[in-house]
């Protein structure tokens, strides 16, 4: 069992979640809720990890983070070290990675929630964030909800991009899908099924935690 | 408190429209669908926003295309009913009417001002519609606003509880003191709770006066489509009799309606639709019709198809029938001419019948 390995993952998919959190609120919120010029344009860019294959997100994510990069010159000039084969590359490309995951879900959590029943928050004296805060997120969550569960279930098994842009560095950027990968390569067969198996059970539990809340949701609401 | 609008735009509909609500004034904003009544409510919210136009109560400018100004809806002190009451399906009635601002107290006093007493605990999914009403039209109250807007409010209840609504509503008005608009295309409606009307259509005040003028008006009428048209007549009982008839008297005679509560020497208003009246020119006999009313035509209104609507002075008040053009040919009827119009009793419905506050 490659510990540290599990740990790593664990950390990036918490961090991956943390980051997008906002950016699935405010994004997914947006765009449900806005019609404007480009709309479509914006929505397929979102959605365009999730048929990129990952080799070529990871190549492209690799181009853009070098330190021939502008954002790679960037980064090393305000942290000192390079963004690419190092954690926070790793989150960087995460969030990414994982945008359609996250804002889809949110997006259309956003759209269950009536317009007129958004108006009814602004005439009972809401500003639009107290409206966000008591009104839509509460009907909204489930659906930000299962963003924020897919994306890190999704991070916890995300193999070609890490493999891009971080290596295999341990402790650094060897996360626990790429340390199965390095057991099956070894032909430490054992050693791969305890991880697949952890890795199995941790995504079980996410999923039955998300279903049960969802439910109690739509049991209260109808 | 007055609440002043002026509206003017070209799309989505063209519209020019302004008027005038006093303080504790009801005014009803009437017209058929599509003709942009709706969407003057929503400017006066600020859910809209009109490509010229102002806003105002009590001296306070919340829309002035000209200066500028336009208050984001949540910093204008209103309270909307909506259509589909929109109320929060997560909270329960009182953390509804609390939504508003006000505090528990508050909220519950309002709530039991709209006989809601006891339901504070449930959420809107486990109200019935009337209930839900209610509770909409509380979460509006709560914040005490400076003008309340109240869209097509009655429209998704049915009939029956619509008639308790209005009932509470009749009653609330009391407690009302700030300028109130309420959106309906139901002439009924209007008529029930309404102190004036403005007829909108195609995006243009058609008419505007008090609730009687309008009613008897024929040129608003048609702005409100034939169907609604009508007149009231203002009638005193008499007597309840045997067979479940109830006799009263207007300025035209004796009229029978289905069964009135109410006793004898009180006044009602009988709201008879005008294709319920056919005319006649003679007083005729042996027709199952009891209702004979005499009158002089006042007025010939042919309309754009083979119908006409023709006004018959009863006294002091209006009686309006629809009837053929080819009718009014063949009878040879002019204004000014006697006439007699017929009513079938069981034709008024009993909640076209309304009380007087006070007698006149």
């Amino acid at each position: 069992m490659d510990w540290p390995a599990l740990w790593l993952s664990l950390h990036l998919a918490g961090w991956t979640v943390l980051l997008l959190l906002p950016v699935a609120v405010f994004l997914g919120r947006f765009l449900a809720f806005h019609r404007f010029a480009g709309k479509g344009a914006v929505e397929a860019l979102v959605i365009l990890p999730l048929v990129l294959p990952p080799t070529v997100l990871g190549f492209y994510l690799l181009v853009a983070f070098g330190a021939g990069s502008p954002v790679g010159r960037l980064w090393e000039s305000a942290f000192g070290g390079p963004l690419v084969f190092s954690f926070e590359g790793l989150v960087a490309a995460s969030v990414l990675f994982n945008l359609p995951f996250a804002v889809q879900p949110a997006q259309r959590g956003f759209e269950a929630v009536p317009k007129d029943v958004r108006e009814a928050a602004a005439c009972c004296g809401m500003s639009p964030l107290t409206a966000l805060r008591r009104v839509e997120l509460p009907l909204a969550w489930p659906g930000v909800l299962t963003g924020m569960v897919l994306t890190f279930a999704h991070t916890l098994g995300e193999f070609g991009i890490v493999l891009m842009v971080g290596g295999a560095i341990p402790g650094e950027t060897r996360t626990v899908a790429i340390s199965i990968y390095d057991r099956v390569q070894a032909f430490d067969m054992s050693g791969a099924a305890q991880m697949s198996a952890m890795l199995l059970a941790i995504s079980l539990v996410t999923i039955a935690v998300t279903f049960r809340l969802s439910e109690r949701a739509g049991r209260r609401l109808s | 408190m007055t609440l002043e609008v002026a509206v003017r735009a070209a799309a989505p509909i063209p519209l020019d429209v302004s008027f005038r609500v006093e303080a504790g004034e009801l005014l009803a904003l009437v017209g058929p669908s599509g003709a942009g009544k709706s969407t003057v409510l929503r400017a006066i919210a600020g859910l809209w926003h009109p490509d010229r136009g102002r806003v105002s109560v009590d001296g306070e400018t919340w829309l002035d295309t000209d200066t500028g100004t336009d208050l984001p809806t949540h910093r204008r002190r209103l309270g909307v009913v909506f259509q589909s009451y929109a109320l929060f399906p997560q909270m329960t009635a009182l953390a509804n009417v609390m939504a508003a601002g006000a505090g528990q107290t508050r909220a519950s006093e309002v709530l039991e001002l709209v006989h809601l007493g006891g339901l504070e605990r449930r959420r809107p999914a486990e109200l019935s519609g009337g209930q839900q009403q209610r509770v909409a039209v509380a979460r509006a109250l709560a914040r005490d606003p400076a003008v309340l807007l109240l869209d097509e409010p009655f429209s998704a209840v049915d009939r029956g509880t619509r008639e308790g609504l209005y009932a509470e509503i009749e009653r609330l008005r009391a407690h009302l003191r700030m300028p109130v608009v309420l959106v309906t295309h139901d002439m009924e409606e209007a008529r029930r709770l309404a102190d004036r009307i403005v007829v909108i259509d195609h995006g243009q005040v058609l008419r505007d006066g008090p609730v009687d003028d309008i009613l008897y008006d024929p040129r608003a009428l048609r702005g409100m489509g034939l169907r609604e048209a009508g007149a009231t007549l203002t009638a005193r009982i008499e007597d309840q009799e045997a067979d479940g008839l109830t006799r009263l008297r207007c300025a035209g005679g004796p009229l029978w309606l289905p069964r009135i509560s109410g006793v004898a020497g009180e006044v009602v208003r009988v709201r008879i639709m005008a294709h319920d009246v056919m005319l006649a020119n003679q007083r005729p006999e042996a027709i199952s019709a009891l209702n004979v009313i005499p009158g002089v035509i006042e007025s010939i209104l042919p309309g754009d198809g083979p119908g006409a609507l023709v006004t018959l002075a009863v006294g002091d008040e209006l009686v309006v029938a629809r009837i053929t053009q080819r009718s009014v040919q063949a009878m040879g009827l002019v204004v000014g001419q006697s006439c007699y119009a017929l009513v079938k009793s069981m034709a008024v419905a009993r909640h076209q019948v309304g009380r007087e506050e006070a007698e006149p």
